[in-house]
C-alpha cells in the first residue's frame, strides 16, 4: 500500500478529485495549507506600510491506494493539476504500514 | 489591585467635581422658586416688544434625526472603521473601547461638560449653570428652555442641543484610541478619556464655539457686549462650522501625543500587521459618510439652506476626495485599493467639516481633492518623518486633514470663490471676509488647538501612566487584548 500526498493549486482540485474517483479511488483527504516554493510571493500595501506575503495558499490532498494503482494515480494527479505555470505543486510517495476501518476492524488492503 | 481603585477614585473625582451641587442645590432651592416667580414676571414685560420664541417643528425634527446619525458614525460606524483594521486579536478591545468611551463620555456631558462648555464663564471656559442639565427642563410648566441658533429668532429646544453637543464630545475622545490601539490598558483609555475630556474638550470646545446667539444682537455696543461674553477664538472670528478644530485636529493631536507615549506596538515594522477585515471598514467607512450629514449639516443648528449647503458639500467634497487618493495611491503605489478609498473618503470628511457651511460647492470640491492627496501625504511620508506608531492614522488623516480644512475655509469662505462671507448681526446681512486675514485667524484656532491639545494631552497620559500604566504586559499585548483585557474573542471558528 501507498500513501500519496500532493500540494495543489487550490482551483485545481475539483479536476483532480474527479480523475481520482475516476481510475477507482476510493476517498482522499483534504487540508488547506500555506507553504512556500519556488513561486514568488506577494506585496499587499496597507496605507504606508508594506507586507511581503511569502506564504501561499495550496491545498494537501492525501490519498491512500493500492500498490498497482500507483502509476495511473501519479499520472493522472499530474495530468489534472498542471498548469504548466510555477507554484503547481509537488507529489510525495510514502510506503503505508498498515490500515485499519474503524467501523468493522478490517485491515490491510481491504480496508482501503 | 490598589491602583485600580486609585484610578476608580481619579474618576469619581472627575464626577465629584459636582458633588457639592446636591448641597447647594437643597439650600438654595427656595431662592430659585423666588428667582423662578421674577424670571416669569420679567420676560412679561418684553413679550409686547417681541413674542416669546417657538421652536419650529421642522428644525428640531431635523435636530433629532442629525443627533441619530452622529451616534450611528460614532456606533457602529467609527467602532467598525477601526476595527476592520486592527488584527482579529484585538477586533474587540478597539469596539469595546469606542462603544464604552461614547458611554463614559455622554454621562460626563450631562453631569458637568455641557455646562462648561456651553454656558456663560470667561473666554476660555464656561460656566456651572447647567451642571446635571439644571434648569433646561422646568417641571412648574413642563415647558423646555431653548437654546439659539445662527439665525435671529430661530430656536430649537435645548436638550437637543445638548444631545447634538454630546455625540459630538463623545465622538472626539473616541477618535483618539485609534492612535494607541492595540497595546493600551482598557482602565488606562477609560481614565485618560475623562481627564482629557474635561481639560482639552471642553475649553477648545468653549473657545471655539460658545456665544450667546444672535438675538441679542441689535446694534454695535451689543454687538461688543454679546462678543466679549463669547469664547476666545470665537471672538477672534475664527470659522469652524462643525468641528474642524474641536474635533479633529483636537483628537488627532492627542493620538499622536499618545503614539509617541504609549510606544510602539510589539513588532512594529517587522512582523505583518495588516488589517484583519477591510470589509468591516468598508461598512464603517460607509456609516461615517452617511452619519455625516448629521454632523455637517446638523451643525447648521436649523433645517434651512446653510444646512443643505453644508449637506452638498460633505456629499461632493467627500467623493472628490476618494477619487484623489485614488489617483494618488494609484500614480505612486501601482494599485488603487479599497482602504484607499475608505481613507480618502474620511479623509474628505474630515476636511469639509469646519468649511461645509462657509464655501460653495467650487470650494469644497477643491478642498475634497486636495484633502484625499495630502492625507495620502499624511499617512505615507509624513508618517516615516513622524516615526511614531499612529496605529491607525488618526493625525495623518484627522489632524492633516483638519488643519488642511481649518485653514482651506479661511480661503475659500471669499465671495470671489464662491464662499458664503460671513454673518453680520448688526445690519442683518452678509460681509466678506478677506482671505489673508481670515487665514490668520483661522491658523491661530488650528495653532492653538494643537497646543492646548497636546499639552493637556501629555500631562493626562504622564498622570495615568504614573497611576495606573498606560500599557499592557508583553505578554498579554502578543496573546492579544480580546482575551486578556476583556475575556472574550471576536471570532470563534
Amino acid at each position: 500500500m501507498k500513501m500519496i500526498t500532493a500540494i495543489i493549486k487550490p482551483f485545481k482540485l475539483d479536476e483532480v478529485r474527479e480523475a481520482l474517483s475516476a481510475i477507482g479511488v476510493q476517498g482522499i483527504t483534504v487540508t488547506e495549507v500555506k507553504g512556500f516554493g519556488r513561486q514568488k510571493g506577494h506585496t499587499e500595501l496597507y496605507r504606508g506600510a508594506e507586507y511581503v506575503v511569502d506564504f501561499l495558499p495550496k491545498i494537501k490532498l492525501e490519498a491512500a491506494i493500492q500498490a498497482d494503482q500507483l502509476d495511473r494515480v501519479l499520472e493522472v494527479i499530474e495530468k489534472s493539476a498542471q498548469t504548466g505555470k510555477i507554484g503547481d505543486g509537488k507529489i510525495f510517495v510514502q510506503s503505508l504500514e498498515q490500515v485499519i476501518r474503524i467501523r468493522t476492524g478490517e485491515t490491510g488492503p481491504e480496508a482501503l | 489591585m490598589h491602583k485600580i481603585f486609585a484610578s476608580i477614585l481619579l474618576l469619581f473625582a472627575l464626577c465629584g467635581l459636582s458633588a457639592p451641587v446636591f448641597a447647594e442645590e437643597a439650600a438654595s432651592a427656595v431662592a430659585e422658586t423666588i428667582a423662578a416667580v421674577a424670571e416669569v414676571a420679567a420676560p412679561v414685560a418684553e413679550v409686547a416688544a417681541a413674542p416669546a420664541l417657538v421652536p419650529n417643528k421642522g428644525d428640531t425634527s431635523w435636530m433629532l434625526v442629525a443627533t441619530l446619525l452622529v451616534i450611528m458614525m460614532s456606533i457602529p460606524g467609527l467602532a467598525l472603521f477601526y476595527g476592520g483594521l486592527v488584527r482579529s486579536k484585538n477586533m474587540l478591545s478597539i469596539l469595546m473601547q469606542v462603544f464604552s468611551i461614547f458611554a463614559l463620555i455622554t454621562v460626563l456631558w450631562a453631569v458637568y461638560g455641557y455646562s462648561l462648555a456651553f454656558t456663560e464663564g470667561n473666554a476660555f471656559i464656561g460656566g456651572f449653570d447647567r451642571l446635571f442639565l439644571k434648569g433646561i427642563f422646568d417641571p412648574m410648566t413642563g415647558s423646555v428652555a431653548n437654546a439659539a441658533t445662527f439665525s435671529k429668532g430661530v430656536v430649537i429646544p435645548e436638550f437637543i442641543f445638548v444631545a447634538f453637543q454630546a455625540t459630538f464630545a463623545a465622538i472626539t475622545v473616541a477618535l483618539i484610541v485609534g492612535a494607541f490601539a492595540e497595546r493600551m490598558k482598557f482602565s488606562a483609555v477609560l481614565l485618560f478619556s475623562g481627564l482629557w475630556f474635561t481639560f482639552a474638550y471642553l475649553p477648545i470646545a468653549h473657545m471655539v464655539w460658545f456665544w450667546t446667539g444672535p438675538d441679542a444682537i441689535t446694534d454695535a455696543a451689543a454687538l461688543a457686549t454679546e462678543t466679549a461674553k463669547a469664547g476666545w477664538l470665537f471672538q477672534k472670528g475664527a470659522l469652524d462650522f462643525a468641528g474642524g478644530t474641536v474635533v479633529h485636529i483636537n483628537a488627532a493631536v492627542a493620538g499622536l501625543v499618545g503614539a509617541f507615549m504609549v510606544g510602539k506596538r510589539i513588532g512594529y515594522g517587522k512582523e505583518a500587521m495588516a488589517p484583519h477585515n477591510l470589509v468591516m471598514t468598508m461598512i464603517g467607512a460607509a456609516l461615517l459618510w452617511v452619519g455625516w450629514f448629521g454632523f455637517n449639516a446638523g451643525s447648521a443648528l436649523e433645517a434651512g439652506g446653510t444646512a443643505t449647503l453644508a449637506f452638498a458639500n460633505t456629499f461632493i467634497a467627500t467623493a472628490a476626495a476618494v477619487l484623489s487618493w485614488l489617483a494618488a495611491e494609484w500614480l505612486l503605489k501601482g494599485k488603487p485599493s479599497l482602504l484607499g478609498a475608505a481613507s480618502g473618503a474620511v479623509a474628505g470628511l474630515v476636511a469639509i467639516t469646519p468649511a461645509c457651511g462657509w464655501v460653495g460647492i467650487g470650494g469644497g470640491l477643491a478642498i475634497g481633492a486636495l484633502s484625499g492627496v495630502v492625507c495620502f501625504w499624511g499617512v505615507t511620508g509624513l508618517k516615516k518623518l513622524l516615526g511614531a506608531d499612529d496605529a491607525l492614522d488618526v493625525f495623518g488623516i484627522h489632524g492633516i486633514g483638519g488643519i488642511l480644512g481649518a485653514l482651506l475655509t479661511g480661503v475659500f469662505n471669499n465671495w470671489s470663490l464662491g464662499g458664503t462671507g460671513i454673518a453680520d448681526y448688526v445690519a442683518n446681512t452678509v460681509v466678506n471676509t478677506e482671505i489673508g486675514a481670515q487665514v490668520w485667524i483661522q491658523a491661530q484656532a488650528v495653532g492653538t488647538t494643537i497646543l492646548w491639545s497636546g499639552v493637556v494631552a501629555f500631562v493626562c497620559y504622564k498622570l495615568v501612566d504614573l497611576t495606573i500604566g498606560l500599557r499592557v504586559t508583553a505578554e498579554e499585548e502578543r496573546e492579544g487584548l480580546d482575551t486578556s483585557s476583556h475575556g472574550e474573542r471576536a471570532y470563534n471558528y
